[in-house]
């Protein structure tokens, strides 16, 4: 194997949060001030070995990094591919890789001195995430989730309050995760010089992508190193999209180390809920059309007259009807494939992971789990395949068995 | 005044009476405006287009028709619940069919010096259906500017390059937050007037938000020649006087939307709120 020859051309946001023409910050006047006050405290931040020694400390002793790199074999014989390696984000406290970036911000809002945050949460992962790192700091916090999610996911707003937080009912639109976000920013624009706002995935107006990728980025961080001392190079990594943190924080090292030539294939999963031929789905680079919603430019579900249209996935995690700015960039330049799950597939490769290896993954994961067969089918019989699970599926037995998956 | 303050200008507008458009002829009466927000198509079109009559005829100097949008940022409770109404009433309804009933209203305003009308959107409509194609019927239909409550000034080099040559007046937003930076980008790239809202809605003592209000009109006032508006959540003609006492202009919008559906307390209302600012300065 000859080493990094190559320089990798990657490069991130411009100066003005700009991922090609994907990104920027569409917002209110009223939060300009506070995205550039962040902007420069995330930016000093950076510079700061002390800001540094704490996150890394809280993540190693905390958070139990690093998360395992664990080969499958029984997963890889069924899918007939050479090798599987799982990057085990669902090991992580609190099960997801949601913990790396909350606690991230959670120390940048302590550093600006905000004693407040907030945070809008889907599934609930981020929410419980955002609310451990609040009690952890001893932040106030408060957590806006849709009525329709609160009722999907009683357990994570029952562990939100154990852990301190206030719970906040959002009774909009469909009452899941894009509503929680508006209902959020708009607290946002309100509070703003006392709270600071946890965003939970790669999107938002600048300097947030940036902000999550970087908080995310120890994922394909860490797999560099924990491939590379085991002497093996992936030919695809995959990992699945929402809004995309787990899978920019996953990709994103790998685009900075690899040249062109040398970068292994790069696939994320959408959510296609019940097919790109219903309006159920969550397929925003399928589908969606480039435009405005939440404070960045991206691929977005939107109707004839630019509303943005309700996602649908069985995933809470992954129901969203736009997707992070630099995901649109890197789909443009061919640098990432996008590829859309169904719901059913997501269900089989659901019970794959849980038969062959005994872990109940998120259900979010499991539409990356969904693509293995297609990738053997490609790549060929001794391909080597590097994945994110980014989170567990307890949260997801009651819909899992809702579908008859296991009964 | 306005650069399209011209002969040429107020030919191409067609129907409009007035020869004087643009925004700011609004704060040229002597006295401070008031500005009215309205949201188009609630609670029916019909009845929004009386709406728009009404206040008119009731001492608006300036309209603002909101455009129904399903991701409202920017806006309270209000103003979403009527914009979800107003989308559900009329089967869809968005930039394209507020445009239309503005253009309606300006070719037959009911009355011989109508106020002039602004769009309030945001910015996706826009760039979904074409930042040209739109200001192009906006102009057409005799509107005289547009405020974009989630395009601040340093991404709005796209619709200000079709919007300046329509003669098209482009508000941006100034807030309590804002940095002498900010104001001072705001109050350059505005054209009409200088909108100033608050952080933290009204609340309490006449006399603090008389304060606040105070020094951010005295800040933006440092940055800018244009005349300043303010919003601040206002919803009683006694809150209306004492902002005008201080600025330009007084912004009522939940308070209106909220009697929206009632057009004859609508109208009291905004009476009401006519002659306390206009007795004001």
């Amino acid at each position: 194997m000859s080493e990094q020859a190559r320089e990798s051309s990657y490069r991130g946001a411009d100066s003005r949060g700009f991922f090609g023409p994907y990104g920027g910050a569409y917002v209110p006047e009223t939060v300009v001030p506070a995205l550039q006050e962040l902007e420069a405290a995330f930016a000093k931040s950076q510079t700061d070995p002390a800001f540094a020694e704490e996150y890394e400390t809280l993540l190693r002793d905390y958070v139990g990094r690093p998360s395992p790199l664990y080969r499958a074999d029984r997963l890889a014989e069924a899918v007939r591919l050479g090798a599987v390696y799982l990057k085990r984000e669902d090991l992580n406290h609190t099960g997801a890789h949601k913990i790396n970036n909350t606690i991230g911000q959670c120390l940048l809002a302590r550093r600006m001195g905000k004693k407040r945050v907030i945070a809008e949460t889907g599934a609930g992962q981020h929410g419980v995430a955002t609310a451990t790192a609040a009690a952890l700091l001893g932040q106030e916090c408060a957590v806006f989730m849709g009525v329709e999610d609160i009722r999907r996911q009683a357990l994570n707003v029952y562990k939100m309050r154990l852990l301190g937080a206030e719970v906040i009912p959002v009774d909009e639109g469909t009452g899941t995760l894009a509503d929680a976000v508006t209902a959020a920013m708009r607290h946002w624009v309100e509070r703003v010089r006392d709270t600071f706002y946890v965003l939970g995935s790669a999107l938002g107006p600048h300097p947030y992508p940036t902000i999550v990728r970087e908080f995310q980025r120890v994922i394909g961080d860490e797999a560099i190193v924990q491939l590379a001392e085991r002497g093996v190079r992936p030919d695809a990594i995959v990992a699945c999209v929402g809004g995309g943190s787990n899978a920019i924080g996953t990709f994103y090292p790998f685009l900075l180390a690899s040249s062109a030539e040398d970068l292994p294939l790069l696939v994320g999963a959408e959510a296609a809920g019940k097919g790109l031929d219903t309006s159920e789905t969550g397929a925003s680079i399928a589908l969606g059309d480039p435009g405005v919603m939440h404070g960045f430019f991206s691929y977005l579900l939107q109707d004839e007259r630019g509303n943005p249209l309700e996602a649908y996935s069985i995933s809470a995690g992954l129901d969203y009807p736009g997707i992070g700015p630099e995901h649109a960039y890197l789909h443009d330049e061919g640098l990432v494939r996008y590829v859309p799950v169904t719901d059913d597939e997501a269900l089989v490769a659901f019970e794959q992971l849980c038969r062959t290896e005994g872990i109940i993954p998120a259900i979010e994961s499991a539409h990356a789990l969904a693509l293995l067969p297609q990738l053997a089918e490609e790549l060929g019989p001794d391909a080597i395949v590097l994945l994110t699970v980014s989170g567990r599926g307890d949260k997801d037995v009651d819909v899992v068995r809702e579908a008859g998956i296991g009964e | 005044m306005s650069s399209a303050d011209d002969d040429r200008s107020a030919a191409r507008r067609g129907p409009s009476r007035s020869d004087t458009p643009g925004l700011s002829r609004a704060f040229a009466h002597g006295h401070p405006a008031l500005v009215v927000y309205l949201m188009a198509g609630y609670p029916d079109r019909g009845r929004s287009l009386e709406a728009l009559r009404e206040v008119a005829a009731a001492g608006a100097d300036l309209i603002e028709v909101g455009v129904p949008y399903s991701d409202a940022l920017a806006d309270g409770p209000v103003i979403v619940r009527a914009a979800n109404e107003s989308m559900r009433a009329n089967d869809g309804f968005g930039l394209t069919e507020a445009i239309e009933l503005a253009a309606q209203f300006v070719a037959d305003p009911g009355l011989d010096e109508p106020p002039p009308v602004a769009l309030m959107t945001y910015l996706n409509p826009i760039l979904r259906l074409g930042p040209e194609v739109i200001a192009e019927r906006m102009r057409a239909g005799g509107v005289g500017g547009v405020i974009i409550p989630d395009m601040p000034p340093d991404v709005a080099e796209e619709w200000l390059c079709v919007a300046r040559p329509r003669h098209l007046d482009t508000v941006f937003l100034v807030a309590p937050t804002s940095t002498p930076e900010r104001l001072s980008k705001a109050g350059e790239m505005s054209s009409g007037f200088v909108y100033a809202v608050s952080t933290t809605g009204v609340t309490g003592e006449r006399s603090e938000l008389s304060d606040e209000i105070e020094a951010l009109v005295g800040r933006v006032r440092a940055f800018t020649t244009l005349p300043v508006a303010v919003g601040f959540g206002v919803s009683t003609p006694k809150q209306a006087e004492a902002i005008a006492g201080i600025a330009d202009g007084v912004i009522v919008g939940s308070a209106i939307v909220k009697r929206q559906h009632d057009l004859e307390e609508m109208a009291i209302f905004v009476r009401a709120l006519a002659d306390a600012v206009h007795s004001t300065g």
